[in-house]
């Protein structure tokens, strides 16, 4: 089923601006002055339509061109990413892919290569050439290579050594630590359950205790947080959740209290989504709550309820990413006024496209050109690159039975 | 870009390949292969000083000179995990004061206070030292600056539970809901404070609903509070719909005509725990399901249009609920 979604009316958004409290706060100041840069975003855009009615649209040349110059050459300002590298990878060759690029297999190849500089002889993959390894980059590493999808690429990756560095990590009380002598918290797990799965090393003794622990992450809100007793936080619930679905106990959290809380973690004037309870709007949430409800809609489904849609307002969110974070020059912004960069084009272009579809159903804002490819929930990539990777790794011998 | 004002850097930074003292380093440049991708244009002091870097990783060199340039590259990126990994190498090989250490990093992390790393060496640190003392203050510092620093709060919270600094940690909490009502952090910290100290004990309920049922009146749109209550009726007996404090204060204000989607939320929800519960026998329900299609239909068509689809996807789930309890009792009174 293809449906082509309208845009909200301009007086209903209005009805959503919020007034100063009685008792005035540093939280309503902030959410007053972003609703006022939104809204203007949706007003500009209203008075657009008179000429043209098909709007909004993406600007998809111009994200393709933005994220294949980054690929290249990122400028100096990127130096605080020095150690992220192969995320730059990831958050340039997933949104690239589900804007239906192409890449040449000797450019491929290329990238493939320098992602191997990036694996740490003991396992894993580090920052960069030369740094320690650590669960982040490990994770994006694993999946920028299965976007990539040669068996080039695929090859890249040390099973037996990344098994062991996983096991490095572990922690007794079933969490992950983020390298050997780093922090933990729920990001740990995921990264590892998410890598392991798709290479095929995850093993029960692995992830011993990983679920009572993840669950022990999720506040009274409804959200997962970081740790145990934190605050409930959009891209630690993602984490979380899909770290139970891969396990597949995703029964043992409190489902209606999380969706409780995802839904309202969506906002009224703006269609995009926080972070957190009363914070401000960001687009890298679009995918970090949005990519959580076809996880949640996985549970309900087993419970017996199954949704004939999306739960949150799949068109408000696709308003907010098209209408508010698309920069006319390429890439996207976490909010009006900010500058573009690649983590956040990332994860509005992932988000937009978990908002367009609903199992084999597509739900497109105003023109079925700004339809995007579909993206694996679990674990962000294109579902086609999720299968050949888990087929090319699923039929190599196993290596880590101990 | 990069900050790399640490105290004694202030005169003109000179290059690592120009100091005499690092002449017997080779220098390591970065492998990133023939054909480097999304590579970074870096400055040619950034370059420098990681070439050293690495060349001294690898000959894991522990000295004063090689403290020192962690120091340096700590400041051009502090986001370089292995750096701070390879600086604590260094610190436990050369059996450093780590006094010492503690004032550098509080100082770094009040300049980079949104950064995974700088937080966990404070937190190393002060495990080594087994000295909690200065950390309440040093996230207090933090969150003056922004009240939910979601670093700080972790930093604060693993101390105060480590070390059971609880004292007067529910009076800061009061104080930065006093100067904004709406921080969900310090809504979370009160129930991580009363969660580990008192539990949830009738009596504690008794305050905290007080408390809470006071934030919602001095400011009706705010979903931390609303949050919160939920939070603590989740360990009332009575679950969410037989504390008569919290059904008479949503009654009060519905009927006075208040339609605050976080209220009718709430009584959609005491509804359908009413409905599974079999509604407790009491006479004059007000809490049944065509109440609480009501009210999911006002929700979805007035009041929280934002969440439509989800208010009639709980709408279903109730009547669905209703109609289970309906033919459960049926078959119980045939039996």
């Amino acid at each position: 089923m293809e449906t082509i979604l309208q845009l909200r009316n301009i007086n209903e958004i209005k009805k959503y601006l919020t007034h100063p409290d009685s008792c005035l706060n540093k939280t309503t100041e902030d959410q007053i002055t972003v609703e006022k840069l939104v809204f203007k975003k949706f007003e500009e855009l209203h008075n657009c339509l008179r000429v043209n009615e098909n709007l909004p649209h993406i600007f998809k040349e111009q994200h393709k061109k933005f994220l294949s110059d980054s690929l290249a050459y990122l400028p100096s300002s990127y130096e605080t990413l020095d150690a992220s590298r192969p995320w730059l990878c990831y958050w340039i060759l997933h949104p690239l892919s589900l804007l239906g690029v192409k890449l040449e297999d000797s450019y491929k190849n290329r990238i493939a290569n320098f992602l191997a500089k990036c694996q740490s002889p003991n396992g894993g993959f580090g920052g960069g050439p030369g740094q320690y390894p650590h669960l982040a980059p490990t994770y994006a590493a694993v999946n920028a290579l299965v976007i990539l999808g040669t068996d080039m690429a695929l090859k890249v990756i040390n099973r037996q050594k990344l098994f062991e560095f996983l096991q490095s990590v572990k922690q007794p009380d079933g969490s992950f630590a983020m390298h050997v002598g780093g922090e933990v918290d729920i990001r740990g797990a995921y990264c590892a359950l998410s890598v392991a799965s798709l290479t095929g090393v995850l093993t029960k003794e692995l992830v011993n205790n990983t679920a009572e622990w993840i669950i022990s992450c999720q506040t009274y809100e409804g959200g997962f947080a970081g740790c145990p007793g934190l605050e409930a936080h959009g891209g630690y619930a993602f984490c979380g959740l899909a770290a139970l679905v891969i396990l597949n106990k995703g029964h043992m959290c409190d489902n209606q209290a999380l969706l409780r809380w995802l839904v309202q973690k969506q906002m009224g004037l703006e269609g995009g989504f926080q972070g957190r309870t009363n914070k401000l709007v960001d687009s890298c949430y679009s995918f970090w709550q949005g990519g959580a409800f076809p996880l949640l809609y996985t549970l309900l489904t087993k419970e017996g309820i199954t949704p004939s849609g999306h739960l949150f307002n799949e068109g408000a969110l696709q308003e907010y990413i098209l209408i508010c974070c698309q920069n006319h020059q390429g890439g996207l912004v976490d909010k009006p006024g900010k500058p573009r960069d690649i983590y956040h084009s990332c994860y509005s272009i992932s988000g937009l496209s978990i908002a367009q579809h609903f199992l084999d159903q597509k739900h497109v804002l105003s023109s079925f050109r700004n339809e995007l490819a579909s993206t694996h929930p679990l674990y962000n990539v294109r579902p086609d690159l999720v299968r050949k990777a888990l087929l090319y790794f699923h039929s190599l011998p196993s290596n880590t039975a101990t | 870009m990069s900050d790399n004002s640490s105290d004694e850097c202030d005169t003109q930074h000179v290059l690592y390949k120009n100091r005499p003292e690092w002449s017997d380093i080779t220098p390591l440049k970065q492998n990133d292969g023939e054909h480097p991708v999304a590579a970074i244009d870096y400055t040619e002091e950034f370059e420098d000083c990681f070439d050293y870097f690495r060349a001294v990783v690898q000959k894991k060199e522990y000295s004063e000179r090689t403290l020192e340039l962690t120091k340096t590259a700590a400041s051009l990126n502090p986001a370089n995990y292995t750096v701070w990994q390879f600086r604590r190498e260094i610190l436990k090989a050369l059996n450093k004061d780590l006094n010492e250490e503690l004032e550098y990093i509080g100082k770094v992390i009040l300049k980079q206070t949104k950064n995974y790393q700088v937080w966990h060496h404070r937190r190393i640190i002060v495990e080594w030292l087994q000295d909690p003392s200065k950390e309440k203050y040093l996230t207090e510092k933090s969150l003056s600056e922004d009240a939910k620093n979601y670093h700080a709060w972790q930093h604060r919270q693993w101390v105060i539970k480590t070390y059971n600094l609880y004292d007067g940690e529910l009076e800061y909490v009061d104080q930065l809901l006093q100067d904004d009502v709406k921080n969900n952090s310090a809504w979370n910290q009160r129930y991580f404070v009363v969660n580990n100290t008192t539990g949830f004990t009738q009596e504690t309920l008794n305050r905290e609903i007080d408390y809470t049922l006071g934030k919602i009146r001095i400011l009706m749109e705010n979903e931390s509070a609303w949050n919160y209550l939920r939070g603590l009726l989740l360990h009332d007996k009575g679950g969410l719909s037989r504390n008569e404090k919290v059904t008479d204060f949503c009654e009060t204000f519905y009927e006075q005509g208040n339609r605050s989607p976080f209220l009718l939320a709430l009584i959609v929800d005491i509804c359908s725990e009413k409905i599974t519960n079999n509604g407790g026998g009491d006479g004059n329900n007000v809490y049944t399901s065509a109440r609480a299609k009501e009210l999911c239909n006002a929700l979805a068509t007035q009041y929280d249009t934002i969440r439509a689809k989800y208010w009639l996807h709980i709408s279903e789930t109730i009547e669905n609920q209703a109609n289970e309890q309906n033919s459960m009792d049926e078959s119980s009174t045939t039996n």
